[in-house]
């Protein structure tokens, strides 16, 4: 991660592409899960770059060198989320990404996932998905979330438990 | 299996077009999509700030990756755009559609701003752009300027002639368009070809003491016309500059 704000600072066109290949899948299914629509996700996540890029080119080279590149773009993501920012029609549609969707791989079952951690409270399920789905340590979900490590560190105790209980009452 | 590894498996691959959707959107790269056009089926580009080029078809991409050198994806305008785009190449003019005109310099775009107000139909010389961007002397450069016109038929270069009032050149495949396009539009580029011959720069509609240019639809609709070698020529008669084609050049 260093790597990379060290090279977004000295080339933002040519590295940025790259931000979006690292970042990309995490966001799209930390997103995803917190959000439980694929759709809405796939626009979430695409919107968190477009934001990330345009923000990005009013920073001094210095200023993109010291960033947190994962908790800056979950910041930027869950704001998007919070908001529901959809203002699609500006936007260019890429000709497949219409058709996109029934062809990524959704590798288990999603409904009854979807409907565990809509059962989270919003900071619980916001903090076991960044945790566990996109991988942040808690120092990063704090930084994301603003609130303080051990506030995020029981809020994931708390759901985690929550979906531990929950499999166990389906069987 | 524990809960954590569970949770783990809930992640995937990167979606199918994110790369793509995100060059998009930040402009990255440019889209494209095919038009209809009176010169067959043509092709515009588009970012964020609005449209960038229109070219013919055939032969598109080398001609762009020459001259803008951008990276491409096929994909559909935002939706906002879609319908101005047909109608602006039908027009020929922008109208409310938000053209990119940052490939060019700055002289080149007050040129095509005042291009893009030609009426349909009619056509003004390039020593006519060169005065009304308060540039008269830069005739030449006002016919560069036209010729790099990134957005032909959407700002309709093609109504800029020459200042001898032949028709000229044409940068979209060539002068025969540019005539086609006249002659689509009601410009009657036979008639304006051989005023030129003539040496005729200005037309005098009699009955209203005013002089146009030639193509300007209120001498169009004149019944009695008479022909001049120059605004000089109308102005020492002690006619009046029509306030619409300002004939002033």
């Amino acid at each position: 991660m260093e790597d990379l704000t060290k090279a977004l600072a000295t080339d933002l066109d040519g590295t940025f592409p790259t931000v979006v290949e690292t970042m990309g899948s995490q966001l799209f299914w930390g997103l995803r899960r917190i959000c439980g629509d694929h759709q809405e996700a796939e626009d979430l996540t695409q919107e968190t770059f477009i934001r990330a890029y345009r923000a990005l080119g009013g920073y001094e080279p210095a200023r993109i060198k010291e960033m947190s590149l994962r908790p800056w773009l979950w910041t930027i993501a869950l704001n998007l989320g919070r908001n529901h920012v959809r203002d699609r029609a500006r936007r260019p549609t890429y000709v497949e990404l219409t058709e996109a969707g029934k062809d990524d791989p959704e590798p288990v079952d999603n409904a009854a996932w979807d409907e565990r951690l809509a059962a989270l409270s919003g900071p619980q399920r916001t903090a076991v998905v960044l945790r566990h789905v996109a991988g942040l340590s808690i120092a990063e979900i704090s930084e994301t979330t603003g609130r303080p490590e051990g506030t995020v560190k029981a809020d994931v105790h708390r759901g985690l438990a929550r979906l531990r209980e929950t499999i166990e009452g389906e069987t | 299996m524990s809960i954590e590894t569970q949770l783990e498996g809930l992640a995937g691959g990167i979606p199918h077009g994110l790369g793509e959707g995100v060059a998009l959107g930040t402009g990255l790269a440019e889209g494209y999509d095919f038009y209809d056009s009176a010169l067959g089926q043509v092709i515009v580009t588009f970012n964020p700030e609005g449209v960038s080029s229109l070219d013919i078809a055939d032969g598109f991409e080398d001609r762009y990756k020459e001259r803008f050198g951008r990276p491409l994806i096929r994909a559909e305008a935002p939706k906002a755009w879609s319908r101005h785009i047909q109608e602006s190449i039908e027009r020929g003019s922008p109208g409310d559609l938000p053209v990119d005109l940052r490939s060019v310099t700055e002289f080149q775009r007050r040129v095509l701003h005042t291009t893009a107000g030609i009426p349909k139909g009619e056509v003004r010389p390039y020593g006519w752009v060169a005065f009304e961007i308060a540039s008269p002397k830069a005739v030449r450069a006002v016919g560069s300027a036209v010729a790099k016109n990134p957005i032909p038929l959407i700002i309709p270069c093609h109504r800029v002639v020459r200042s001898d009032g032949h028709i000229g050149n044409y940068s979209l495949g060539g002068p025969h368009n540019k005539v086609e396009l006249l002659l689509a539009e009601g410009a009657q580029p036979d008639l304006l070809e051989e005023l030129a011959a003539h040496n005729v720069r200005v037309r005098a509609d009699v009955s209203t003491e005013t002089y146009h240019h030639p193509s300007c639809h209120l001498v169009r609709s004149a019944t009695n016309v008479l022909d001049l070698r120059s605004a000089g020529a109308a102005e020492a008669r002690g006619l009046r500059a029509c306030p619409l084609c300002r004939p002033h050049s």
